[in-house]
């Protein structure tokens, strides 16, 4: 997602990126991002407050016209939840990330892109 | 409380379940920056999303079986009830993707173009998968995503990450 940012941004069209996963983001180092410190999956606030969602999309609005500099980032207010327990859940041994059954498929496409790669299609 | 530590935590997680190799996460000096050239309100927004959108009962022009998974759109005009998300990869402990606006804002652009604060919508939104491959995102995926903004007049972009 960062990449494909930069890349539109390159080539002249101004871009917003809205994400949960501060560090990953800025190490690729995108022009500008609105960072909610949510769970992986609502980037454009939490599922069911179409007051917060709107509130977020404006503010990447704003950012858009207000950035100066690439490198750009804004932070979303709304805390999660007062439980900050998902934080130390993510990626743990008693909560897999992807259940089995998207695991394997995980893996058979990462063995079928492999192929591809192999055979030069890609 | 600090924001969580991606990088750390997955690098931990899949050597833990055996995966020698970390992946390399995609990282620059630079970063390239285009001002915007016009008031927001005359600007036409293109969206951008991580969240493998389908439509309910519709054959898509996404494939299961396809292994390069390159980019595909869907039209804006989509009733949002009919649309959802087939990703898997998100925090599914902590919360659900049951709420389309709270990934792909469809509902808060149309009402922000109706507010004039924006110009306007793209007629069409760009899937992009989260590649493993950063050589197949940036030699691929981001040229078509390009090829089909320009296509659409697209001013300024929002990419959504899930």
């Amino acid at each position: 997602m960062s990449l494909a940012a930069r890349y539109l941004e390159a080539n002249g069209i101004p871009t917003v990126v809205f994400g949960c996963a501060r560090d990953i983001v800025e190490h690729c180092g995108v022009p500008r991002f609105v960072f909610s410190d949510f769970p992986l999956g609502n980037p454009t606030g939490r599922p069911f407050d179409p007051a917060m969602q709107r509130e977020v999309v404006e503010m990447g609005l704003d950012l858009l016209a207000s950035a100066t500099r690439p490198g750009t980032t804004v932070v979303n207010p709304h805390v999660w939840s007062a439980d900050q327990g998902w934080k130390e859940k993510i990626f743990s041994k008693e909560q897999p990330f992807l259940s089995a059954e998207a695991t394997e498929k995980w893996l058979q496409r990462k063995e079928a892109y492999r192929d591809l790669k192999a055979s030069g299609k890609v | 409380m600090t924001h969580v530590r991606y990088i750390d935590k997955t690098r931990d997680y899949y050597r833990a379940e055996g995966y020698d190799t970390p992946y390399r996460w995609a990282h620059f000096d630079d970063i390239p920056f285009t001002p915007l050239a016009k008031p927001l309100a005359a600007c036409r927004v293109g969206l951008v999303t991580t969240s493998e959108m389908a439509v309910v009962g519709a054959p898509g022009t996404w494939d299961e079986g396809d292994a390069a998974r390159d980019v595909y759109a869907l039209p804006t005009a989509t009733p949002l009830a009919t649309l959802y998300s087939r990703k898997e990869a998100y925090d599914r402990h902590a919360t659900t993707l049951a709420d389309v606006d709270s990934y792909l804002p469809l509902t808060h652009l149309a009402a922000l173009e109706a507010a004039g604060r924006i110009g306007g919508v793209a007629p069409r939104f760009q899937v992009v998968y989260s590649q493993y491959s950063q050589r197949k995102t940036l030699g691929v995926d981001a040229p078509e995503i390009l090829r089909q903004m320009r296509e659409d007049r697209v001013d300024v972009a929002a990419l959504t990450a899930v």
